[in-house]
């Protein structure tokens, strides 16, 4: 009896990640890639989250050309670094800019999971430096899309250092009453979430995105203390205090636009 | 691979043992000639012991760094306060949920002058292990840190901090109260500082737990103290998924005191004494001061503002960016 030959996947459907459910494409894209069945928000990457987030065909790219060498000379690190860029096309694992919501100006930076983990390492901070920076330069308000595993191990000490760098530009922001929101995607993790992204005047978390500092099993290990049920989840963050909304990704767009317009209502936008 | 620094200070101990056991004799020793014989011989032990200390402490790998830099004889940062500071007065709580005493912190006068001090402290003992948590900071640690901070800008004192933790506390309560952000926000605080900054890694400069008290406009590590982003073991867990590995992760995370000079994160080294700074702690702590008190008065130079600026510009240099 011959063997059945494997079918190719079908490009119209999808299985949810969250419910396992088998979804149309086309609904899923069009409800934003969030599960219409169980919710469940689906990892973006930052084109979609363009898509998704800013008035159409208003993200103009900045610092794209920016790419790190291999500092430590790490093991392996140049060749997972290539990979990187040729499964992702772009330089390294954050993309950063301008954009406008509902014509409003902002600075934004989006972290891509897809790029070595969403990594900080020298590049990911320095852009996220420039994109706060640069709030500053044009007067508009900020607002930084994370996702990561947290501080790229393969640029050792650089890396962290980032950490502070980045923490810098949002004092920065500060001084010059800049409007700075973060929002947590699934999943903000350790260095990144214990930097510029905890210290946003705003903070923002897409429902169940994966939020912490230690990895869930480092943080059971340290402890005999059972575990909440909803452990780093953007629910546990928000149950103690730690940020302000959780908000479904059809509300995104709409709030960080109210948001903006109202911690920025004395800016004025500079014309570049 | 060695799993502790007794592994190589085995020999020098055994050698010290027998120089304590042969003065013993000698001071016993009535007849002139054997005494002189004997003393011959100590001072013979004691050349071979610092050849020794010499070259192996002059050709210690990246994990043998890191294991000395965790070796429990080491001094603490409470040792390096007693020895360099007077009148160190220190002052607890976070006035928000509670007590921290991985985290040490307070007013004292160096030289006469006040200053304000932050540092991690470890325990050398099982309890005070567990009391100063293995120096891993809760939440409430770097929020006192912060309080101390206000406070030394408030009247005006310069800040030293000491950097000495393996990381931040990872445990679930410390999650709960938001240990991410506590670290964030004493470095946004210590940006906002318009008095002097000195920081000094004196063991494990462990991460993020680490650069929450160690924003500075100098950064000064002790020779075989380490700063990494990772502890090697992790390192190795995560990239090879075998903790084994530990040494390979030492030697590529480029942690030691050296690395970090080269790769321009810290402004100096301070030379240890021979077989590092828990053999001869007195000298060590004499280097320390000095450095100190040299890095205020190089940045006596520069205003409240200025000071503030050079930090930060301190930080936004860092980073390893092409195609600018």
């Amino acid at each position: 009896m011959p063997l059945r030959k494997a079918s190719a996947p079908n490009p119209n459907f999808i299985q949810c990640k969250g419910c396992k459910k088998t979804l149309f494409v086309a609904d899923f894209e069009a409800n934003l890639r969030v599960c219409p069945n169980c919710d469940h928000h689906h990892r973006l990457t930052w084109q979609q989250r363009v898509e998704v987030t800013f008035d159409i065909d208003s993200f103009k790219e900045y610092d794209a050309d920016l790419y790190s060498g291999d500092p430590l000379e790490f093991p392996e690190y140049e060749e997972k670094y290539l990979q990187s860029q040729t499964k992702t096309g772009q330089k390294d694992s954050l993309v950063s800019g301008t954009a406008r919501i509902d014509g409003q100006l902002i600075s934004t930076a989006i972290a891509d999971f897809n790029f070595m983990g969403g990594s900080m390492g020298s590049v990911n901070g320095e852009k996220v430096a420039r994109a706060l920076e640069r709030g500053v330069e044009l007067q508009c308000p900020v607002v930084i899309f994370c996702s990561s595993g947290g501080a790229r191990m393969q640029e050792g000490l650089l890396s962290l250092m980032q950490m502070a760098k980045t923490t810098a530009a949002v004092d920065r922001c500060r001084q010059n009453g800049i409007p700075y929101i973060s929002v947590f995607t699934d999943p903000t993790m350790a260095g990144v979430l214990a930097s510029y992204a905890s210290i946003a005047d705003v903070i923002l978390a897409e429902p169940k995105a994966l939020v912490g500092f230690a990895g869930a099993r480092v943080s059971a290990q340290a402890q005999v203390l059972k575990i909440p049920d909803d452990f780093q989840t953007a629910e546990f963050v928000y149950r103690v205090g730690m940020l302000d909304k959780i908000v479904h990704r059809k509300e995104m767009k709409a709030t960080l636009g109210d948001l903006c317009s109202m911690l920025g209502h004395n800016l004025t936008e500079v014309k570049s | 691979m060695a799993n502790s620094w007794k592994e190589w200070e085995k020999p020098v101990l055994d050698l010290e043992d027998g120089v304590a056991k042969l003065k013993q004799l000698a001071d016993k020793e009535t007849d002139a000639v054997k005494r002189q014989a004997l003393e011959a011989r100590v001072e013979e032990f004691e050349k071979r012991i610092e050849h020794f200390l010499q070259v192996r402490y002059s050709r210690l790998g990246p994990w043998e760094q890191v294991l000395l830099a965790r070796a429990e004889p080491r001094p603490y940062t409470l040792d390096y306060i007693s020895a360099i500071f007077t009148d160190f007065t220190e002052l607890d709580g976070d006035r928000r949920f509670g007590q921290d005493h991985a985290i040490v912190a307070g007013p004292a006068r160096l030289d006469g002058k006040a200053v304000m001090i932050v540092g991690h402290q470890k325990g050398r003992n099982i309890q005070d292990r567990a009391y100063r948590n293995f120096a891993m900071a809760k939440p409430e640690g770097y929020r006192k840190a912060i309080r101390m901070f206000e406070m030394a800008e408030r009247f005006q004192m310069p800040v030293v901090t000491f950097i000495d933790t393996p990381a931040a506390d990872p445990g679930v309560e410390s999650e709960s109260r938001g240990i991410s952000e506590a670290i964030a926000a004493s470095m946004l605080k210590m940006f906002e500082l318009t008095v002097p900054i000195v920081s000094v890694v004196i063991g494990e400069g462990g991460s993020g737990g680490a650069i929450g008290i160690a924003i500075a406009n100098k950064v000064m590590m002790q020779e075989h103290a380490v700063y990494s982003v990772i502890p090697p073991e992790g390192c190795a867990a995560i990239l090879w998924r075998d903790p084994m590995k530990k040494a390979q992760a030492a030697a590529a995370l480029k942690l030691t005191s050296d690395s970090a000079l080269e790769l321009g994160l810290i402004e100096q080294v301070l030379p240890e004494p021979f077989g590092g700074a828990h053999r001869q702690p007195v000298e060590a702590a004499q280097t320390v001061k000095t450095e100190v008190l040299t890095a205020f008065t190089e940045l006596s130079s520069l205003t409240p503002q200025e000071l503030r600026e050079h930090r930060y510009n301190r930080f936004r240099g860092f980073g390893h960016v092409l195609g600018l």
